[in-house]
């Protein structure tokens, strides 16, 4: 069991299935049925084994566990993979979300097989970028996420897929480029790509880190997304698919938050203290700006993709805070973001299979036809918002509470985003959920299926969960931070 | 005979020399004798190629070898070069077929010209002197001319065979000066003289005019911005495998002297011609991205991409180091790869028995044809440079020369680039899988299926073979140094 390369195995398990998906023949009706269970499996199986990790890990340690280190190509890149306190919940979160995911595209009805089989290549992928610790490796599966996801977006998406497929593409990818440059640049400076060598205090000369940084968060940013290179996540997300939506959401977005923490912070710390006041800026700017955009939408997924840029904003004030409780309400924030607006996401795509529209307009009252939908998702709209008792609360309030430490007026606006969030969330729950049912069109809608339920229960015991015992994931943040603490204070 | 066959140190050119007799045999065995088949001639040169192309990897003996006075050499370097340029003429060979006989031009003088531009293009890849430079050269370019225009019929044809003879002739003229100035200044024609007299006397006004001038004429052959004119009207206007042909092994040979002519005679004035190599890298490389976007013609576009590839090799050439030639030799392999691949998808587009270029034709190939589209589709990532496709490392190479040699604008505005170009290579991806389907293409022949699975092959693992491959690339490059 020790001797086992768990994580390749969970890495490369859904690509595995994909490829069996490819050889299955059969005629498409059958094909397609068993592309879906095939698919479901392989997810499920992910998970269980993803497990094991959670089982074999040991919390409170500093550096990566279940190391695996072979030689690639030559001394440019290594395979390299390791998860530590920061890595490995999303490891899970990953493996986690993906079965949800496809039980919530059950019912797609066009090229199901490749469907299946862009999603397992995805979560392969996913996984991958959180578990490499060599950074060209971390490259190769940060950048090779975009195939399948503007395939997504692209094929099975809404009326303006076309557009939106291409603007996350390019968007990503200019970002993307630069810090292939500076990968290649702190290569020939360093001589290796391994992480963990890489993380080491004054492996860069200021002046290098100042360039540096800024290549790693022009990827990043994009990422992330931070304002003013956010426009591409509200066309990405009204036109993909709903699981395409929670994956974005729940997963892809954390890549840039964790790059943040895993690159920027400990490999240029003279440079991220210098450039301390452009992200506290542009996360302010975020929180408030984005906040009120989302107000006005009338899109319920633009909606939410507005909050989510706004949450991603907590995010980077939180990790730039350079404070144990910043950084822990970042990491907390990512966690929980990915919980809640993966079912945010999938709320609306409740509504939307039976509606075909997300107009918020076109809804009204739906609380006197589907009272249990309407409990679940006043759970996750509160959790939005960041009630207490939820998962959003805690990590919401641990960056403030990290960033009040060092700059009170920018905890100071950033507590504004708060109000701001209850003003646009629960405003859009009055608009579609309360209220008496005056639209003829809904007079026949039903409450949610057990299928739907299926997915969206394990989500809420997890956010319910952590908002009331947030400990054990704290515990797991706790070594790697302190270790990125400490070489942020070393400058 | 054999004295003095051994005395000029014949055996390192045998492949050549095999080749040469091959390609007459075959000539005069198309003229005088009807019962052999053009299929018989053409599948002889295949086996021809292969056959030489292992006799270079096995018979032409280990590190550095002289022939005819220090004139002609084999180093790893051009054994690297050889083995991709006969791959590329095997393959064009093998995958024009059906093609030829179905439009009726099915020539036998068609493997023939090819077979003595390969040979050309060997001679290329080993000149060691600014003579056998342009005997290669000259005997790879007439042969190309004919080739450019053998579909006699086509007035498209014989323009681009025109174009491409006038404009290549000039561009010959060009080198012709150049060297005749390098010459005249060195006193030599050899590399190695040449260089070690520039070594004594460093660089002048004069010898910088003929490195300009040969520059041209090599940009001319790798058709790199400003000498790319004749590109698009080329590809455009030859038949379909005629072009696969132009974009794949005459590249490398003109890539390869372009390497060696530039780390060889002239290793130690590095810094002035390679400010040149930067500005006709980075104008290759943009305007390739730009003008691609607006192509419909996929033959046009596969034109400008090939223009911004060679914008892309000539990155690694920039840095004028090892891991620079080291990223030019991994690039050209991937290229060629990729490049084969994407014509053999090209010569897939025929529809009821006519072919048809258009990129719209592709509407919908991803549900017509699931697998030629899933192959083209990963091209076209490879192409825009996406990891873990093979296009990726390509690019990784060359930057990573870039960047150890501090060209730092050509780096940044090389990625800009590659960016730029990803538009059109998803527009591609994006007709293919988000449109509606066109009627669907015929199905596909043997040989350009598959050409289509390898290079698709290829280039979806490269990343998992690819250790052996970027070590013979390095050998390759310290060869050269």
């Amino acid at each position: 069991m020790q001797n086992w390369p768990l994580l390749s195995v969970v890495t490369f398990l859904p690509l595995a299935g994909a490829a069996f998906i490819l050889l299955a023949r059969g005629e498409d009706e059958k094909a397609s049925r068993y592309a879906k269970w095939a698919a479901l499996w392989t997810t499920l199986i992910t998970f269980l084994v993803s497990l094991l990790i959670l089982k074999n890990f040991v919390s409170g340690q500093a550096g990566y566990q279940l190391v695996e280190d072979h030689p690639w190509l030559g001394s440019i890149a290594g395979y390299r993979m390791g998860v530590d306190g920061i890595s490995m919940p999303f490891v899970i979160l990953t493996t986690f979300l993906m079965p949800i995911c496809i039980a919530a595209s059950w019912f797609i009805k066009t090229r199901v097989r490749e469907y299946m089989m862009a999603f397992l290549v995805l979560e392969t992928l996913m996984v991958g970028v959180f578990c490499a610790t060599d950074i060209v490796l971390f490259y190769v599966f940060f950048e090779a996420g975009l195939i399948p996801m503007f395939l997504i977006i692209g094929i099975w998406g809404g009326p303006r897929r076309v557009y939106a497929s291409f603007k996350f593409f390019l968007y990503t990818l200019l970002g993307s480029v630069l810090m292939l440059l500076a990968i290649i640049a702190m290569y020939w400076h360093a001589g290796t790509t391994d992480i963990a060598m890489l993380s080491k205090a004054g492996a860069f000369p200021p002046a290098m880190q100042t360039w540096l940084w800024l290549a790693f968060f022009a990827s990043f940013a994009v990422k992330m997304p931070m304002w003013p290179v956010h426009t591409w996540l509200p066309d990405a997300h009204v036109e993909a698919p709903t699981a395409g939506s929670v994956i974005l959401a729940a997963i892809l977005l954390k890549m840039g938050g964790y790059g943040f923490i895993r690159f920027s912070l400990p490999m240029f710390p003279d440079a991220s203290h210098n450039f301390q006041p452009l992200v506290y800026t542009l996360s302010v700017v975020a929180i408030i700006y984005t906040s009120l955009v989302a107000l006005m939408q009338e899109d319920m997924k633009k909606l939410i993709a507005y909050s989510s840029v706004a949450h991603m904003g907590f995010v980077t004030m939180g990790i730039f805070s350079f404070t144990r409780q910043g950084i822990d309400g970042a990491l907390f924030q990512m966690i929980s973001h990915g919980l809640v607006s993966g079912a945010l996401f999938l709320c609306v795509g409740v509504v939307y299979d039976r509606m075909h529209t997300r107009e918020i307009k076109a809804y009204g009252g739906l609380v006197n036809r589907m009272p249990l939908y309407a409990a679940i998702f006043m759970l996750f709209t509160m959790a939005n918002v960041g009630l207490p008792g939820t998962s959003g609360f805690v990590g919401e309030f641990l960056s403030l509470l990290g960033t009040f430490q060092n700059n009170t007026w920018v905890a100071f606006f950033a507590t504004t985003g708060v109000i701001l969030s209850a003003c646009y969330a629960l405003w859009l729950y009055r608009r579609v959920v309360l209220g008496a049912m005056e639209k003829s069109s809904l007079a026949h809608i039903v409450d949610i299926t057990p299928r739907e339920l299926a997915c969206l229960a394990p989500l809420v015991v997890l956010t319910v969960f952590f908002g009331i015992y947030p400990s054990p994931l704290l515990d797991v943040f706790g070594a790697p931070v302190e270790g990125i603490l400490t070489l942020l204070a070393v400058k | 005979m054999i004295p003095i066959f051994q005395s000029i140190g014949a055996a390192a050119a045998l492949p050549e020399i095999i080749l040469a007799i091959l390609a007459m045999v075959l000539l005069l065995e198309g003229v005088f004798s009807t019962r052999v088949t053009t299929g018989a001639i053409r599948w002889a040169a295949v086996v021809g190629f292969v056959v030489v192309a292992a006799l270079i990897v096995w018979k032409t003996g280990v590190g550095r070898v002289y022939a005819f006075d220090g004139g002609f050499v084999v180093d790893d370097f051009a054994r690297f070069m050889k083995v991709l340029a006969l791959l590329g003429a095997a393959v064009t060979l093998i995958m024009s077929g059906r093609y030829l006989t179905r439009v009726n031009m099915d020539m036998k003088e068609y493997p023939v010209l090819i077979m003595l531009a390969t040979v050309g293009m060997l001679l290329m890849i080993s000149a060691n002197d600014l003579i056998s430079l342009y005997v290669g050269l000259e005997l790879q370019s007439l042969a190309l001319y004919v080739v450019a225009a053998i579909n006699r019929d086509s007035a498209k044809s014989s323009e681009a065979g025109l174009k491409y003879f006038v404009l290549g002739a000039l561009s010959s003229g060009m080198l012709l000066y150049g060297a005749s100035l390098v010459y005249g200044l060195t006193g030599h024609t050899q590399f190695v003289e040449i260089a070690k007299a520039l070594a004594l006397t460093g660089s002048n006004l004069g010898i910088i005019f003929g490195i300009v001038f040969i520059i041209a004429g090599l940009a001319f052959k790798v058709s790199a911005v400003p000498f790319h004119m004749w590109t698009p009207d080329v590809y455009e206007g030859a038949p379909t495998p005629v072009t696969a042909f132009f974009a794949a092994a005459p590249k490398i040979a003109a890539i390869a002297l372009f390497t060696r002519v530039m780390v060889g005679p002239f290793v130690n004035i590095t810094h002035d011609w390679q400010q040149i190599v930067v500005v006709i890298s980075i104008a290759s490389m943009a305007l390739g991205a730009f003008a691609a976007i607006g192509q419909s013609n996929i033959k046009r576009l596969l034109a400008y991409s090939s223009i911004a590839n060679m914008g892309f090799a000539l990155v690694g050439l920039a840095a004028g180091t090892i891991e620079g030639v080291q990223g030019v030799a991994v690039y050209m392999l991937i290229y060629l790869v990729t490049t084969l691949g994407v014509f053999a998808s090209v010569l897939a587009m025929c529809r009821k028995g006519a072919y048809v270029e258009n990129i719209s034709d592709l509407a919908g190939l991803g549900k017509t044809n699931k697998g030629l589209a899933f192959m083209l589709a990963m091209q076209m990532f490879s192409l825009a440079g996406i990891p873990p496709l093979a296009g990726f490392f390509g690019k990784l190479f060359v930057f990573l020369a870039a960047v150890k040699a501090s060209l730092w604008a050509l780096a940044v505005l090389g990625v800009i680039a590659s960016v730029v170009g990803a538009y059109y290579y998803l527009r591609i991806i994006k007709i293919m899988y988000f449109d509606e389907p066109a009627p669907a293409f015929d199905r596909m022949d043997g040989e350009v299926k598959w050409v289509v699975y390898a290079s698709g092959l290829f280039v979806l693992l490269f990343g998992l073979f690819a250790q052996p491959l970027l070590s013979a690339a390095l050998t390759a490059a310290a060869s050269l140094f």
